[in-house]
């Protein structure tokens, strides 16, 4: 069935390549992707629900192994979000990308999606190291085309470079991890894989390599710039769920290396509580919108990474309770942030398509122009906050949770790590508040700005339809947190090989204390219900006037002087302003009648700036001491190629 | 769910008006003044409920439904507070987290009406709020888990009735910083000096009050309300912590009313001698906070 679905997906990109016209070339791009994606959505769904692991073995020509997918519980649940958020950005992109149609040829575009989502669900299913790793690349490349689109401006090119390099560097450790892994065998199924003594280094490699795709910091840097370049459902779909299979390698690892000492569950804490931190604290000096979500993206990695090391921590400890809310938290906060950052990337892509603009200053007071956006962001946003009753809340609640039961019952190896992890998720919080409290409030509230924000109008269904979708879903994972919990018990069996009957034990307490929470969340909506009652009837035949925001006194206020977004988050950004790196270039107004006055700052990636910048520049020059050897003349390259097998021969020749 | 349970929410929402008077009046008798009377805050909110509205031109319906959210999720909260020796409505392992995040909605829909006008100086106030709830945050979840430590237990009512005097015999050092910092806390969040000086409004360093400065009428009286609420619920969590329960429940609950009024009066006290601090000065304080919060969790280190 996923194969059928796979299949769906490239032909349906093959013939969108092959198609001419715009509108054809659409149609089939999408129908096929919504085709292949409803069909890949059956088996993930029933094998969630119960039904047992599905595999399909093929002998293929390629040694070490055969061709072997298989749906097993963790694999289908990393396919719901793959499938069901490619469907919708799928329908939205379909209209977004016809305003470009006249400078670009839209059915590539639309073979490299269908790539894309291809090779991210053969990446899930695949249990075959080379099928994997050719998967791995296949998604790799195909994001990259797409990320490179508008391949006229520099920047959407340099942030291509950057994704691929990236890319490559941690494709580099997989390869390594899975020769390693393979050693043993001669074959790279993943049934035949052995461990052997290296544990630990094995988790290294892993952590780096497959951290570099979910963007651990300071593996992060591609994040920033590929995210924002590309087309906005795309974008939606790299942040929302390419990155998670940065998660999954991880996590398909953990099932391989069995018990794990606790300094690999203490160093996916340090990650997350770095990633998080840094995430959000650059998600805040941002004033490009898509720049700002794919730092973001950052911090909910960050937050995820928080309740791996302490699922692994409890599994060290022997510790069911902290075990399952650790990785039951980081898998359900992976499904969440899919959505509302999702959710948020489709409706930053409306903004962009409607103002032209992604610069959060030039605009402000779009509630009014696009409602239905407006609200649509606003429950991604307070979603993302981790505010009740969303689900964005329901995941860190269980990472909390997770943390306070270890710090509450066990020892100090256990309960260090996991008050830090209370601290960096309450730091977070606040800060993310701060973050989205901006982002929302500069985009849709006030007054317009500028130019761009003043004369805008809503966008289509096919738009809009796909975000509506995500927030229901934001909405009602967040109200019926306590049914949904128990399926995710496979998974955690699966991840953690612990019992089943252990997992269901550690899950009781937790689907009762949900249940609090739901009930919470539906007294919330009431109490809300009962106070607009209220301010209604106290408001019932009261004079109710309109005029302008009151100024202190001031007659003529215009928009210029509204709080802007960069005002609004001085003070963090000035507080926490070591960490960032943030520049200011600042010349005074000088004598009596001032002529010239600025003020700028930019906030550029600390580690791009203070890591890779220089270590990037000391390769260039060590390796320029060789760029006598490219001159350009043919016939020296010759001789260079004839002298080196020459040499070879020699070497070969002189061997006994 | 026991009876008694319907206690705490009954007494946040009926008395919480009443901290305020007792504040207002307290500040007076140090000033030498009469002041007003002890229920003006209840005759403030009657008052502005019988009031219109005007509402800017800029503002959309977010301006409106800030209050109403705000005041139904500290109303939800009040419903996870323990008072006396009664247990909360609503309490399960980690209920603090959603206490702490129900503040952070009202907050965030605070925010988010401030923004909705468009004008500068409450995008200002907006801008500090979060600055400050952001450091105040940690301060808050880490003494908790200082609390939740020492005394084995992850429900705030369970907390609260296991800080009896022996445990605190036990572990004056860790529950005493535990309770300062509880103290700054509630300071800051309810915009308390030395954080914020909640008489007056068009001062450049506030907070709190010029966040709601477009708002009037009814929507201000829910305001002003649900802040009085959020006054009470942090004053009962720091009263909480404190070892005044145990044996009668008729007496309990009168002495931790006792100890709410007591809180007002401090509360007025330090109004009253000191000032507000320069706002550079604010994350220090809140960070001393987070930091008391640590040392209490160090000392408990087993």
């Amino acid at each position: 069935m996923v194969i059928l679905a796979l299949a769906i997906l490239t032909l349906g990109g093959c013939a969108a390549l092959g198609v001419r016209s715009v509108r054809w070339s659409t149609f089939l791009g999408v129908a096929s992707a919504v085709a292949g994606c409803l069909t890949g959505l059956i088996p993930a769904g029933r094998v969630l629900l119960g039904a047992p692991t599905q595999s399909l073995r093929a002998p293929w020509d390629v040694p070490y192994g055969a061709f072997v997918v298989a749906v097993d519980p963790l694999s289908a649940f990393f396919l719901l979000p793959i499938f069901g958020l490619s469907a919708l950005a799928a329908v939205y992109g379909g209209q977004y990308l016809l305003a470009y149609r006249s400078e670009k040829a839209l059915g590539v575009s639309w073979f490299f999606f269908n790539l894309l989502v291809a090779s991210m669900a053969l990446v899930v299913v695949a249990r075959n190291a080379i099928l994997f790793l050719v998967a791995w690349e296949t998604m790799a490349l195909a994001s990259f085309f797409l990320v490179t689109m508008r391949d006229d401006d520099a920047n959407v090119r340099e942030a291509g470079l950057t994704y691929l390099l990236a890319s490559h560097f941690g494709t580099a450790f997989l390869l390594a991890l899975f020769v390693m892994l393979g050693g043993g065998a001669s074959s790279l199924d993943f049934d035949h894989l052995t461990v052997g003594s290296h544990a630990g280094l094995l988790f290294i490699l892993a952590a780096v390599g497959f951290g570099t795709k979910a963007g651990f910091v300071p593996l992060h840097v591609w994040l920033p710039e590929a995210h924002p370049a590309a087309p906005s459902h795309v974008s939606a779909v790299m942040s929302g769920v390419m990155i998670k299979t940065g998660i999954y390698g991880l996590l398909r690892t953990l099932t391989f290396l069995g018990p794990l000492p606790y300094w690999a569950g203490w160093s996916l804490i340090a990650m997350g509580v770095t990633s998080g931190v840094f995430g959000v604290l650059s998600a805040l000096a941002q004033r490009d919108l898509k720049r700002l979500l794919a730092y973001s993206s950052v911090e909910n990695i960050g937050i995820v990474a928080l309740g791996l090391g302490l699922g692994l921590v409890g599994l060290r400890a022997g510790f069911a309770p902290l075990t399952v809310l650790g990785f039951g938290g980081a898998l359900l906060h992976v499904l969440n942030h899919a959505l509302f950052k999702a959710l948020l990337f489709l409706g930053a892509g409306a903004v962009l398509h409607s103002t032209k603009t992604r610069d959060i200053e030039e605009l402000g007071g779009l509630l009014k122009r696009m409602p239905w956006t407006g609200v649509l962001f606003l429950i991604g946003a307070a979603a993302i906050a981790g505010l009740p009753p969303l689900n964005g809340f329901v995941s860190e609640f269980l990472i909390y949770a997770g943390a306070f039961t270890a710090a509450v019952s066990l020892g100090n190896e256990a309960a260090g790590p996991a008050l830090a992890a209370i601290a960096a998720l309450a730091l977070i919080g606040g800060l993310a508040i701060a973050c989205f409290a901006k982002a929302f409030g500069a985009v849709f509230l006030g007054e317009p700005r500028g130019n761009h924000a003043a004369y805008v109008h809503e966008q289509g269904w096919a738009m809009q339809a796909p975000m509506v979708l995500l927030a229901a879903t934001c909405v009602l994972i967040g109200v019926l947190s306590r049914p949904l919990v128990g399926h995710l018990a496979p998974v955690l069996e699966q991840v953690t090989a612990l019992p089943g009957s252990t997992v269901h034990e550690a899950l009781g307490p937790v689907t009762g204390v949900l249940g609090s929470i739901t009930l919470g969340a539906f007294g919330l909506l009431a109490l809300v219900g009962i106070v607009i009652a209220v301010q209604r009837t106290a408001l019932a035949g009261k004079p109710l006037a309109a005029g302008p925001t009151w100024d202190c006194g001031y007659a003529l206020p215009s928009s210029r002087m509204q709080y802007t977004a960069s005002s609004f988050t001085q003070p963090l950004t000035d507080l926490f302003g070591p960490l960032l790196g943030t520049r200011r270039h600042f010349s005074a107004p000088r004598g009596f009648f001032p002529q010239a006055a600025s003020f700028t700052t930019e906030s550029p990636d600390f580690y791009r700036e203070g890591f890779y910048a220089p270590l990037f520049a000391g390769v260039q020059k060590g390796l320029s001491a060789f760029r006598w050897l490219q001159h350009g003349r043919i016939q020296l390259y010759v001789l260079q190629i004839a002298l080196t097998l020459l040499v070879l021969l020699l070497w070969k020749l002189a061997q006994p | 769910m026991k009876p008694s349970s319907l206690l705490p929410p009954l007494l946040a929402l009926t008395l919480a008006p009443l901290l305020l008077g007792i504040i207002a009046r307290t500040k007076a008798v140090v000033a030498g003044r009469v002041g007003p009377p002890l229920l003006q805050p209840y005759y403030d909110v009657a008052k502005l409920t019988r009031k219109g509205a005007v509402y800017s031109q800029t503002s959309t319906w977010i301006f409106r439904t800030g209050p109403v959210v705000g005041l139904a999720a500290v109303t939800l909260a009040t419903a996870l507070v323990p008072f006396g020796s009664s247990s909360a409505l609503l309490a399960f392992p980690g209920d603090v987290i959603l206490f702490t995040y129900l503040l952070a909605l009202t907050r965030f829909v605070t925010v988010l009406a401030a923004l909705d006008t468009g004008s500068s100086f409450e995008g200002m106030g907006a801008s500090r709020e979060v600055t400050f709830a952001a450091l105040a945050e940690p301060a808050l979840l880490l003494g908790l888990a200082a609390v939740a430590r020492r005394t084995g237990n992850l429900s705030l009512s369970g907390m609260v009735s296991h800080a009896t005097l022996a445990v605190w015999r036990q572990g004056t050092p860790t529950l005493a910083l535990v309770a300062a910092a509880l103290l700054v806390v509630f300071l800051a969040e309810n915009g308390r000096i030395p954080v914020d000086d909640p008489t007056t409004h068009l001062e450049l360093t506030m907070l709190h009050e010029v966040m709601v400065l477009d708002h009037g009428g009814p929507d201000l009286a829910l305001i002003l309300y649900g802040s009085t609420v959020k006054l009470w619920l942090l004053g009962a969590l720091l009263v909480g912590v404190l070892p005044l329960h145990g044996g009668d429940p008729w007496l309990s609950s009168a002495a931790a009313i006792a100890a709410m009024g007591a809180l007002a009066v401090i509360t007025g006290l330090i109004e009253s001698s000191m000032a507000r601090l320069r706002l550079i000065h604010v994350p220090k304080l809140l960070v001393g906070a987070g930091v008391l919060s640590v040392l209490a969790l160090l000392l408990g280190w087993r």
